[in-house]
């Protein structure tokens, strides 16, 4: 059966690399994001690998008027239809530090725009009674640390609204996986120091896909982090807030 | 453009460099970075010397655009990002019938690191240098983007293929993939006895790839022993191939120590019956062989080693015999000796290829080594043969005008195009390459 699926943020390291992975299945794509240059090269590039098609939309989490046209397409579309959301932005914490109206923005990018675009084709999903929603959160939602906490205070709404998405469409078989990629080599890291068990973008696309497959709740990828973050969740606040980590 | 400081070496790792490197992620960040600076730029440092080193300066990593931009399945032409890498190239066109036109023995090589070194490979004697299929590539300059073609500007085109990314990052090229027969390769090996029967065997051989394999270890009457490889690509199923292995960490010294290589290479020369045997391969695992392991070059420890490669016309082949002579004789050799013939085929001014015998192999990083490299660097000259540029980190200034003859030219067209010398590389500036004779 063929499967249409919606990437948000398609211009993302890590969406490029499932994308890739989804046109070597023959799915169709709908690369949204607002890059259009290069969401075009990216279409062009899944064609050539195998997707059956793959066009470039406009998106952008602040401005919910680009969710309209991708919720009618999705609404005409024959067979399946996923979403993957990649869409995030994690400015330096100490330049919101000094900016404090860049929250705004953090939020909108990585919860409350995704969010607003998931609630508004939710219906869609449940009339269709199938398909996969896969939210990309991140570890850092697990607990608030000096170094990103406004970033991870947004990824912990999105893990929180997520799981109360698949609450709400498991019921008419709809399955949501979240995410929860520890460090990858990506834009997003790229000039970081030492950051530990970074993961190449293709090893946790790959992870993402088996996740989907399986109709996995949770996923940390790669799985190291999911014993890591189990420790870090463990630590009582009292000691956590000493700590730097 | 984010610019990240690393420490970084080629694939032998005896050199070193620090520098600050930007990694595009898309098409506008590369224009971006080189609006920003002008720098050298790498593809996934698969050279084992330092053409793919900037210490003390900046270079860009061209590793993620690579991106396939069109493909004509009637032509078999393709347009692709520089940083594809030719295996994963290889991935997704050999199920479709479709084969690179050449291919180095690594599928992690990008195109870019491919034209900028205008890469041979085991079909060679046939199909000539990688650079002689590109049609056009497309370079990234600092106020646009530049096509060139052998049609529109020659000059650049010869500066560009083999140039050692002296004229600036090369952005994308179109090429066109030749057609095969199927996905797997059909393998004959036979034993070869001695030096004196290897070359006629390389000469006389008509598969479209060829290789011989030599034990860089055995002298006397058995000098210059080995096999020899044909092969043709062929239909038909053949089982996934084994998941790769890795060397996660440095080997100690004794990993590679003579007595374990000599027993290594006699028994792998046993492995094939006297009698000769076919077999029936994977694409990958014929053209990549050594791709299995990842991070072998861990193997030779934390003071790397060396890949010593040179080229001499045909009717040196008795040089080229007295070279395998002291290698074999020194005890320093490794594993891993590769003799190929090669046609003339060459696409650029500073292209590695001639008509003649090619011989590649690996030392371990030590002095004694280095002193005999030198000694075999002399051998090349006097036998009107060269060094290849994408192996070398010991080469002297000297050795390299009468070894390319066309570098006056190829400096003329670079110095057009560049005329600051912000592409250099350590192993430009090593070799004086771009200072004017
Ligand atoms: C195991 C192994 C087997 C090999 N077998 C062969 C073989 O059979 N035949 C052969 O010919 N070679 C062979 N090589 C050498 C290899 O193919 C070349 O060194 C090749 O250039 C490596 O590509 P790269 O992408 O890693 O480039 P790098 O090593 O990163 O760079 C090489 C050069 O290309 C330039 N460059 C890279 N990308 C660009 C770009 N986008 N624009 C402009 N300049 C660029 C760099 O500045 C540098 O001068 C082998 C290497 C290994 C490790
Ligand atoms: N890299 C890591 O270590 C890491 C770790 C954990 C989680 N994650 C998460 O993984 C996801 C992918 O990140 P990445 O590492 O691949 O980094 P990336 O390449 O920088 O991707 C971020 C993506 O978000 C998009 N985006 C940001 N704001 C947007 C907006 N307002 N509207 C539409 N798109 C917007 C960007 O699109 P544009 O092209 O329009 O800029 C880009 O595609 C993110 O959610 C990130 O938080 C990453």
């Amino acid at each position: 059966m063929s499967q249409t699926w919606i990437i948000l943020g398609a211009t993302s390291t890590i969406a490029r690399a499932f994308a890739r992975l989804l046109a070597a299945r023959g799915h169709s794509l709908v690369l949204a994001g607002r890059d259009q240059n290069e969401l075009q090269i990216i279409a062009e590039d899944c064609k050539i690998r195998g997707a059956e098609q793959a066009e470039a939309v406009p998106f952008d989490a602040r401005d919910a008027k680009t969710f309209d046209p991708i919720l009618a397409q999705a609404e005409q579309c024959a067979g399946d239809v996923c979403v993957a959301v990649f869409v995030g932005s994690m400015p330096p914490q100490d330049e919101i530090d000094q900016d404090p109206s860049l929250i705004d923005g953090t939020v909108t990018d990585s919860f409350t725009g995704p969010a607003q675009f998931l609630t508004a084709i939710a219906p869609v999903l449940e009339q269709k009674g199938k398909g996969t929603v896969i939210g990309v959160g991140s570890v850092a939602g697990d607990r608030g640390r000096l170094g990103n906490y406004v970033y991870g205070a947004a990824k912990a709404g999105f893990h929180t609204y997520l799981s109360g998405l698949r609450n709400r469409l498991g019921r008419s078989g709809v399955h949501v996986v979240t995410v929860k990629p520890g460090t990858v080599d990506t834009a997003m890291t790229w000039g970081m120091d030492k950051l530990p068990f970074l993961a190449q973008p293709e090893k946790v696309a790959g992870d993402i896909l088996k996740a989907a497959d399986k109709k996995k709740d949770t996923l940390y990828t790669p799985f190291i982090w999911w014993p890591v973050m189990t420790v870090i969740r463990s630590i009582p606040e009292h000691v956590f807030k000493k700590l730097k980590i | 453009m984010r610019w990240k400081k690393v420490e970084y070496t080629g694939w032998g790792r005896v050199h070193q460099a620090n520098g600050e490197l930007a990694r595009p992620e898309r098409v506008s960040d590369i224009l971006l970075a080189t609006k920003d600076e002008a720098a050298p730029a790498l593809g996934m440092r698969r050279s084992y010397g330092d053409a793919c080193l900037n210490d003390g300066g900046k270079a860009i990593d061209m590793s993620r655009l690579d991106r396939l931009l069109s493909f004509d399945e009637d032509t078999g032409l393709v347009h692709v990002e520089a940083g594809l890498q030719f295996g994963q190239l290889l991935k997704i066109f050999a199920p479709l019938g479709w084969l690179p036109p050449v291919m180095p023995g690594t599928g992690f090589a990008t195109i870019g690191g491919g034209i900028a070194m205008d890469v041979h490979g085991k079909n060679h004697h046939g199909a000539g240098s990688f650079g002689e299929h590109v049609t056009e590539l497309t370079l990234a300059t600092p106020d646009q983007r530049k096509v060139v073609s052998p049609e529109n500007d020659a000059e650049l085109f010869k500066a560009t293929v083999g140039g050692l990314g002296q004229t600036g990052p090369i952005l994308s090229a179109k090429f066109r993939l030749l057609k095969a027969k199927g996905d797997v390769m059909v393998v004959t090996e036979r034993r070869v006895k001695t030096w004196e029967d290897f070359l006629p065997l390389l000469d006389a051989s008509e598969a479209t790839y060829t290789v011989g394999w030599i034990d860089a270890t055995a002298w006397g009457d058995k000098l210059g022993r080995g096999i020899l490889e044909e092969a043709e690509t062929g239909g038909g199923l053949v089982r996934a191939a084994k998941r790769s292995k890795s060397v996660p960490v440095n080997a100690p010294g004794f990993a590679l120590s003579p007595w374990v290589v000599r027993a290594f290479n006699a028994a792998y020369w046993r492995k094939v019956p006297s009698a000769g045997r076919t077999v029936v391969k994977p694409v990958d695992d014929f053209f990549f062989p050594l791709d299995k392991i990842h991070n072998w070059n861990r193997l030779y420890g934390k003071q790397g080693f060396h890949q010593f490669q040179c080229v001499v016309p045909v009717n040196a082949a008795d040089q080229l015999r007295d070279m395998v002579d002291k290698i074999a004789r020194s005890g320093l050799a490794s594993p891993l000796a590769v003799l190929k013939r090669m046609g003339p085929g060459r696409a650029g001014y500073l292209s590695f290829p001639m008509e003649g015998y090619t011989l590649a192999l690996d030392f371990r990083n030590t002095p004694q080594a280095e002193t005999l490299m030198r000694k075999l660097e002399d051998m090349t000259l006097a036998a009107s043969g060269r060094i290849y540029f994408a192996k070398d980190s010991v080469a002297r200034p000297k050795s390299i005008p009468a070894m390319y003859p066309d570098l006056p030219k190829w400096q003329e067209t670079v110095a057009k195009a560049d005329p600051d010398g912000t592409y250099a590389t350590d192993l430009v500036r090593r070799l004086k390459l771009r200072d004017l004779t």
